[in-house]
């Protein structure tokens, strides 16, 4: 369904992203690990358009999309949650849910996405999206809104930071029914082992390149054992 | 009512037609298109000058009074003086609000001088939304003056928008307030074109434990102009905040300029202001969502003046 070829980026004359070649093929559930400023987030990015690369070729179901301006790769199938999500005064976050629904929805749709990521729609549909939101609140707004897009392609940037942990295993089990009814793929960028752990594949980027990419089975133990404490910290610890 | 009339009333005031059962006062083209008074709310002609006196009973609950007023067309020149008098303990709803329409190239305007007096313990929700509509290329203007006595433990809360069509307006708001009196104001303005909107808050806290709140919102879009000026004295132990949002489109220019006074050691002021444009993030944002730029923008000032 997606696939990179030969990608490089560079901002302010610094290499970020380092011949990348990646396929994404359907109904995956796929995970992004890697040291922080190893260049996930950047690479996410320019699969939704917020990047363009300097070199290289993005195909989504076989189509050049490498120049295409972000709406048009929303519009056919690309769903982007942000590592930061945007805060916005005035708009609520039944508006923001309708806008990503992007057709007719019903409040007791709305309420459904909220409670899959375990908010109360009573209490937040008409909260505005702006700064008086807790950093987990927004964050998780933010996975309610891009879960309405049923998208063929949904990324999530690192959906677990900030949130408590009764929310974490809230948010595993979205994955894991999303992974079950799956009529797309999924690629998650997250620095938790228990998310690690349900993915189908894992790709492990670091200094702008990928350094592994298999099947879950294979990745997961080397990097839980070679390189467990860089970067994959479990749930239960870090709190 | 001429149809004209008919269509700026939906627009300012959400009526399609007269308010049963309610005190009203429709002004249309500087005569009155309708007047209706109740058992608590009383509306008379002034003899001195054009406008209309309210008088609202004390302890009148739940009431709502309509007042708006109308200019249907070309080179009316319109000035008219209104007086709330609100009863102690009354609560009542008063929905003003103006439409001016020009259809030729000559200018129109409403000049609204609206004076309230509450008395103790009085409670009003003032809402006011300003409209200009027509082909005409004639300019319209609309110059709305608010004076509010606010007595001991009185509440009042004025709610103004002008979102469209004003190609000028100069508003200025002011009061003054009594013993645990409270005054909110929240201003919505969106300029675009070649408009000018200046507003214009004066606010003396003269009682103990009064408290003002102005709040201003706007969206200044194309070449056009605003001015955001507030000036609130603290004369005693009292609460004032004035805060003015704004976001610049194109090369319209905003400015914001408070004039905070303590004369007293425990008043406490506050001014914030904030002009900027539509936060790049924001925009992306919602592209991500599938929205083009421009209807990007357009959600986000929706939103923002809502
Ligand atoms: N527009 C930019 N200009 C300059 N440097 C940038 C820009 N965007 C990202 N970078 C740099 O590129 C590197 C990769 O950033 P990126 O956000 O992609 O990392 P990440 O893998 O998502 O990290 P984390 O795990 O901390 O979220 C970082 O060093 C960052 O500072
Ligand atoms: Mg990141």
């Amino acid at each position: 369904m997606l696939e990179l070829k030969d990608i490089s980026f560079s901002a302010d004359g610094k290499k970020i992203l380092n011949h990348i070649n990646l396929k994404i093929d359907n109904n995956k559930f796929i995970v992004m690990t890697g040291p922080n400023g190893g260049g996930k987030s950047t690479l996410a990015k320019m699969i939704a358009g917020i990047n363009i690369p300097t070199q290289g070729k993005i195909l989504f179901d076989g189509e050049d999309i490498t120049t295409m301006p972000i709406y048009q790769r929303a519009q056919k199938g690309v769903a982007f949650a942000f590592q930061q999500p945007v805060r916005f005064k005035g708009i609520t976050v039944k508006d923001l849910i309708a806008l990503s629904a992007n057709q007719q929805i019903n409040e007791k749709k709305m309420c459904g996405y909220l409670f899959d990521v375990g908010l109360c729609p009573k209490d937040y549909l008409k909260r505005e999206v702006n700064t008086n939101l807790s950093g987990g609140e927004i964050k998780r707004i933010e996975i309610a809104t891009v879960l309405a897009r049923n998208a063929k392609l949904t990324i999530f940037d690192e959906p677990e930071a900030g949130i408590d942990l009764w929310s974490f295993n809230h948010l595993i089990a979205i994955f894991q029914k999303l992974r079950e009814q799956q009529e797309g793929s999924i690629l998650v960028i997250s620095h938790q082992e228990r998310i690690l752990e349900i993915a189908d594949e894992i790709i492990v980027l670091a200094n702008g390149q990928i350094s592994k990419h298999g099947p879950t089975q294979e990745i997961l133990p080397e990097l839980l054992h070679k390189e467990r404490c860089k970067f994959c910290i479990r749930q239960e610890e870090s709190i | 009512m001429n149809k004209i009339t008919k269509k700026l009333l939906s627009m300012v005031s959400d009526m399609d037609d007269l308010p049963e059962n309610s005190a009203f006062n429709i002004r249309e083209d500087s005569s009155c298109a309708g007047r209706h008074s109740t058992e608590h709310v009383e509306i008379v002609g002034k003899t001195d000058v054009p406008g209309i006196d309210i008088r609202i009973k004390p302890n009148t609950k739940g009431e709502s009074i309509y007042i708006p007023a109308c200019i249907t067309k070309s080179n009316v020149d319109d000035l008219v003086y209104n007086d709330f008098y609100v009863g102690e303990n009354a609560d009542v709803i008063i929905v003003a609000g103006c439409g001016v329409h020009t259809d030729s190239e000559e200018s129109s305007q409403h000049n609204g001088i609206h004076r309230f007096f509450l008395e103790k313990g009085a409670k009003v929700l003032y809402l006011e939304k300003h409209v200009g509509i027509g082909k005409g290329t004639g300019k319209r203007f609309i110059n709305p003056q608010t004076y509010m006595e606010l007595a001991e433990n009185s509440y009042m809360e004025m709610d103004t928008s002008q979102i469209k069509g004003v190609d000028s307006t100069k508003r200025t708001s002011k009061a003054k307030l009594e013993k645990g009196a409270k005054l909110v104001i929240k201003e919505k303005i969106m300029t675009h074109g070649e408009q000018f909107a200046e507003t214009n808050f004066e606010v003396e806290l003269n009682g103990e434990d009064s408290g003002a709140d102005l709040m201003s919102r706007s969206v200044a879009r194309d070449h056009s102009k605003q001015v955001f000026r507030s000036i609130i004295n603290g004369n005693t132990n009292c609460m004032g905040h004035s805060q003015c949002d704004a976001i610049i489109m194109d090369t319209a220019t905003i400015s914001a300029i408070p004039e905070l006074t303590a004369n007293h050691i425990d008043a406490q002021l506050i001014h914030e202001a904030a002009i900027g444009k539509i936060a790049g993030e924001q925009i992306t944002k919602l592209m991500t969502l599938g929205l083009n730029e421009e209807e990007a923008e357009a959600k986000i000032v929706e939103g923002f003046l809502k």
